[in-house]
């Protein structure tokens, strides 16, 4: 099959939509990057382009705004409410200090306060994550603020595929959906069909079977779990990997279906650890099987620090192969596992 | 050291590099034919039973179960009982030293190409060259992936078919829902490539699709093979029609899955989610519900075509599984007096996938027969 | 800045005149019953009262379609009127009942009717705005004649969410309207303290945009300014920003003890700048309008509103299986 990016994927699936549905529109800083400049109309496409090319298949359509995220967020809720199916785009997910009430007070809170009554289907594209040297205000991972907040949709892409499916089944969803995008995943290649397609919400993906440990890991990390459990096949300890794909809502099912054949559970995520998925999901599988469990379930997450700068510093930030396979060995060999 | 034949690991669709030897089926020193089921493996996407490449006495099991082997590794050792011991080993020994696995996609074999085939693309996988060509054809909600362990195996010396119907796999997913419409499109591919006359292989509904076109345009097909065919009654299991439809999330559709094989171990994790990434394809939910109306309406077939069949004068075969679970097995006697009807023990719906080694040998010496 | 001439523009039809009464007195009436009504303690919560300001719901409205929209503030209840949500709905959601407009799940700081083009009140300040610039943008990407007007206060209007969105909705040139309704008080703090000494209209200015400072109080220059600025919006003109200066009767929420006001503020503009009066004297005066004909309004609305309190007692509490419901879509 076809190979393309991650961000060829997300383009791909927005442009798609645009094309199927006229209701669709595309906005945030630099979407197109130029207009009303002397210069090339479409020079950016987004600060990193992922919605290159749009600007000028879709006139009117795709649209610039000022820095200005509490009014274009906001504008995005409305129109939804008003017939439009928007892709804002938050440029990266640590600016939402500025525009959180657009998010969490007015867009997720519309069907349920408005009686069920109002849609707001909208899809709010952003960035996250460590890796680019871009330090604490460009670095985050913050999804688990947002998985907190019902009425909220979250998903988290790992591979191109799922990012072209998640994102047309996002526009597609009739509910606030916030779309994470890790930077480091844009020139990730993988299979994608040409067609359009869906990969629904609250189905994790079984990315390698195993018997021995259930690794939950999400966006990113999910690679670095699988060369975690390339590592630890050779010693004959088999992972299975699950990525949840959405994080609201969360296919609990799987995770407890896998961890009652494996008995024990890491968690992989790259966000801070207090209140975090991992903490969340380790939660969840504690409370619902522990009589399953042989071991207490571990996770692995950033420190409770901000993204530190110096690459020294970051590449230590950021969980890595090595940690996931020594926590996974932990488990199921190590003085936290029980017969 | 002649008479000594590797028992290997298959390859199974394009993606499979290596499969887990799930277990023996026979002990060392058991007397093999051709065809006999050895072993049972598992490639990420199916389970499958490895056979006998040739007579002879399974010397030895080389792989434990449980194992992972590339593509072509050695699973075991057949040989002649006089063979030497010796031999043997050094066969075994030289063998695990020059043996370099593929990379995946190395000696991948053909991949699927598309043509036009009026006004829509037609996905089709071609295997083989020869005088005579096979064209084989899947059943409601499947594609050409469906003859994984046959389409090689019957490429031996004939140019064989597989292809997508419209709605399925990769083909267009418009489709108006009739078995009309279907023959015609095989009609046309087999204008759009040239193919004057064929062999024709239907699984399900595929087989009310060939005796379709062979009542048809009867000049263009050289013979029948309807396994587990629609057409021959008006019963089908709807159920698993309506099931199919509706399973959107894994749970469901393994559950509907299971009803196509005897052995429910077969529908693997990989499988459901190859089948649920088809369904999600825009267009595809339309395209069964289409083809559920109009060849299936209110859970009876709409055509059956058994009086018509029997009047004709094409050569046919009819292969079933005794559980099939889908279409009725009593189906494969209604053409009796007219076809031969081989109804294959513990088997379910998925017999060409379930006892290919069998359903194999039945098409070759049918169609090679009239060749 | 402009001013807007009254006298030189287009009076309303009869009709319109006495629709617009109607709602004015609706509101009027249904305020100053819940004024009555919470301080017996049944009506959960907290409700901010629009009485005093029905001039300014009443102006700006009479110029929409059902299918233009409006984004509102906590003190939502006129602007729900004006655009026409169903009062006696509107009643049962303020006493948190099942049949309420939003099933008893937002209260009177977030009644929305959608299908009304009622985005809902708003308890953020300053939350509607944006909400605005997108259904402006909805409607020019659609290509509809529709228009988004935003309410907002004059504490609303200290909001960056307000200063963005007057930007936003000048740069993508938007069919949106700002209606600034400063009744000289945030919450207890002035006007005078939060904002120095100019007219909060002539922040347009800034942002390229038309606005203009008009009496809240008075039905026709709300009802001028705002046709002007609808007008404008629906052509393509782009936004514009209206400052309606007016009074609230009551305090920033009921049981508000209202100390940081002078003695007889109220009084005095009760009994001189009342919307109500002025707009019954013009219309009398210059013969327009039966004094009968709006008595019997009066009577009607009173009637309307009586039966609406009522019915909101009486109606029934949501359910248990209420509090999991319409909280994501269901597929």
């Amino acid at each position: 099959m076809r190979r393309i990016t991650f961000m060829q994927a997300i383009n791909e699936a927005l442009a798609q939509e645009m094309e199927r549905d006229p209701t669709v529109v595309v906005f945030g800083e630099d979407n197109a990057g130029g207009a009303g400049a002397p210069g090339e109309d479409d020079a950016w496409g987004g600060v990193m382009g992922v919605t290159k090319g749009l600007y000028h298949s879709f006139p009117g359509r795709v649209l610039d705004t000022p820095i200005s995220e509490s009014a274009f967020i906001g504008a995005a809720a409305g129109a939804a409410c008003s017939g439009l199916r928007p892709v804002a785009e938050l440029m990266f997910v640590d600016f939402m200090g500025v525009c959180f009430d657009q998010i969490f007070n007015q867009a997720a809170k519309f069907r349920y306060m408005f009686g069920g009554k109002a849609r707001t289907p909208m899809v709010i594209r952003t960035m996250y994550g460590a890796g680019i040297r871009a330090a604490g205000q460009h670095s985050q991972s913050l999804y688990p603020i947002f998985t907190h907040i019902p009425g909220l949709k979250v998903a988290i892409p790992s591979s191109p595929y799922d990012a072209k499916g998640l994102m047309i089944q996002a526009i597609r969803d009739d509910d606030p959906v916030i779309f994470f995008e890790n930077k480091v995943l844009y020139a990730v290649e993988g299979e994608v069909p040409e067609e359009s397609y869906t990969v629904p919400f609250g189905e994790a993906n079984f990315v390698r079977e195993g018997d021995d440990v259930t690794i939950v890991a999400i966006g990113r990390m999910v690679s670095f779990a699988e060369q975690a459990a390339e590592e630890l096949a050779g010693d004959g300890i088999e992972c299975e990997i699950l990525d949840p794909r959405t994080t609201s809502p969360l296919d609990e099912e799987s995770i407890y279906e896998s961890v009652e054949n494996t008995g024990r559970l890491v968690v992989v995520d790259e966000s801070n650890p207090r209140c975090s998925l991992a903490s969340d999901i380790a939660a969840l599988v504690a409370q619902n099987c522990f009589e399953d469990l042989k071991a207490a379930p571990k996770m692995v997450t950033a420190p409770h620090t901000p993204p530190p700068f110096s690459p020294t510093l970051e590449d230590a930030y950021v969980p890595d192969p090595e940690r996931i396979a020594a926590a996974a060995r932990e488990v199921v060999e190590g003085a936290g596992a029980r017969a | 050291m002649s008479g000594i034949v590797k028992l290997g690991m298959p390859k199974w669709g394009l993606s499979m590099t290596e499969g887990q030897l799930v277990r023996w089926l026979v002990e060392e020193g058991a007397e093999l034919k051709p065809g006999d089921e050895v072993a049972e493996a598992e490639s990420e996407k199916i389970n499958g039973t490895v056979e006998a490449p040739a007579a002879g006495v399974l010397r030895r099991r080389v792989a434990r179960e449980g194992e992972v082997i590339p593509v072509g590794g050695l699973l075991g050792v057949i040989a002649d009982p006089a063979v030497p011991e010796g031999e043997i080993d050094s066969f075994i020994e030289e063998f695990q030293a020059t043996f370099v696995p593929g990379e995946a996609g190395e000696e991948a074999g053909p991949e699927p190409q598309t043509v036009e085939v009026g006004g829509r693309s037609i996905r089709y996988l071609k295997h083989g060259e020869g005088e005579e060509t096979a064209i084989l054809l899947h059943g409601f909600g499947g594609d050409l992936n469906n003859w994984l362990f046959n389409q090689e195996v019957l490429a031996d010396g004939r140019a064989v078919y597989a292809l997508d119907f419209p709605g399925h796999g990769g083909s267009t997913k418009e489709v108006e829902g009739t078995l009309d419409e279907l023959a015609g499109v095989v009609s046309g591919f087999m204008d759009a490539l040239g193919i004057e006359r064929a062999h024709l292989v239907g699984h399900s509904m595929g087989g009310a699709v060939a005796a379709t076109l062979a009542l048809a345009r009867p000049e263009r097909v050289a013979s029948l093979v309807l396994i587990a065919s629609a057409g021959l009654g008006p019963e089908i299991n709807e159920e698993y029609i309506r099931g199919f439809i509706a399973a959107g999330r894994r749970k469901e559709m393994k559950s509907v899955l299971q009803l196509l094989f005897a052995d429910p171990d077969l529908v693997t994790r990989q499988l459901v989610n190859d089948v649920l990434k088809y369904k999600r394809l825009d267009g595809v939910d339309e395209a069964l519900k289409k083809l559920a109306g109009g060849i299936f309406p209110g859970g009876r077939q709409a055509n059956v075509l058994t009086s018509r069949l029997t009047e004709s004068e094409v050569p046919i075969l009819v292969i079933w599984g005794d559980k099939d679970a889908i279409l009725p097995p009593e189906h494969a006697a209604e053409l009796s007096g007219r076809a031969p009807a081989e109804v294959l023990e513990g088997r379910g719906h998925m017999v060409q996938m379930e006892a290919a080694g069998e359903v194999n040998r039945l098409i070759e010496d049918f169609i090679g027969g009239l060749e | 800045m402009t001013t807007v001439d009254t006298a030189r523009l287009r009076e309303p039809s009869k009709e319109e005149l006495l629709e617009s009464y109607r709602v004015m007195r609706t509101i009027r009436e249904f305020e100053d019953r819940l004024h009555v009504e919470f301080a017996t303690g049944e009506i959960p919560g907290f409700v901010h009262l629009y009485a005093g300001e029905e001039a300014i719901a009443a102006g700006v409205c009479a110029h929409l379609n059902e299918d233009d929209y409006i984004a509102s503030t906590h003190r939502g209840h006129g602007h729900c009127i004006a655009k026409g949500c169903d009062v006696k709905a509107m009643m049962k959601e303020i006493y948190g009942k099942k049949d309420g407009l939003c099933h008893g799940k937002g209260g009177s700081m977030h009644i929305a009717d959608l299908d009304k083009g009622m985005l809902g009140a708003n308890g953020i300040v300053g939350g509607g705005p944006p909400l605005v610039c997108g259904v402006g943008l909805s409607a020019k990407v659609r290509g509809t004649k529709q228009v988004g007007v935003a309410f907002t206060g004059d504490g609303g209007s200290n909001q960056g969410t307000f200063l963005e969105s007057l930007n936003l909705a000048a740069v993508w040139n938007l069919p949106c309207v700002f209606v600034v309704e400063n009744n000289g008080y945030a919450e207890s703090t002035s006007t005078n303290f939060s904002t120095r000494g100019i007219d909060i209209a002539k922040r347009a200015d800034g942002f390229g945009m038309p606005g203009v400072v008009v009496d809240g109080h008075d039905f026709f220059a709300v009802y001028e300014a705002a046709g002007e600025a609808i007008r404008r919006a629906r052509e393509g003109g782009g936004p514009s920003l209206i400052e309606c200066k007016v009074n609230r009767y009551y305090g920033h929420f009921e049981g508000d003890a209202q100390t940081y006001r002078a003695p007889n503020e109220v009084e005095n503009i009760r009994r001189e700048r009342d919307c109500l009066d002025m707009f019954a004297r013009r219309v009398t005066d210059a013969g327009l309008i039966e004094r009968s004909e709006l008595e019997q309004i009066d009577e009607e609305v009173r009637a309307l509103i009586d039966e609406a309190v009522e019915e909101a007692k009486a109606a029934p509490e949501p359910g248990q299986a209420d509090l999991l419901s319409d909280v994501y879509v269901s597929y």
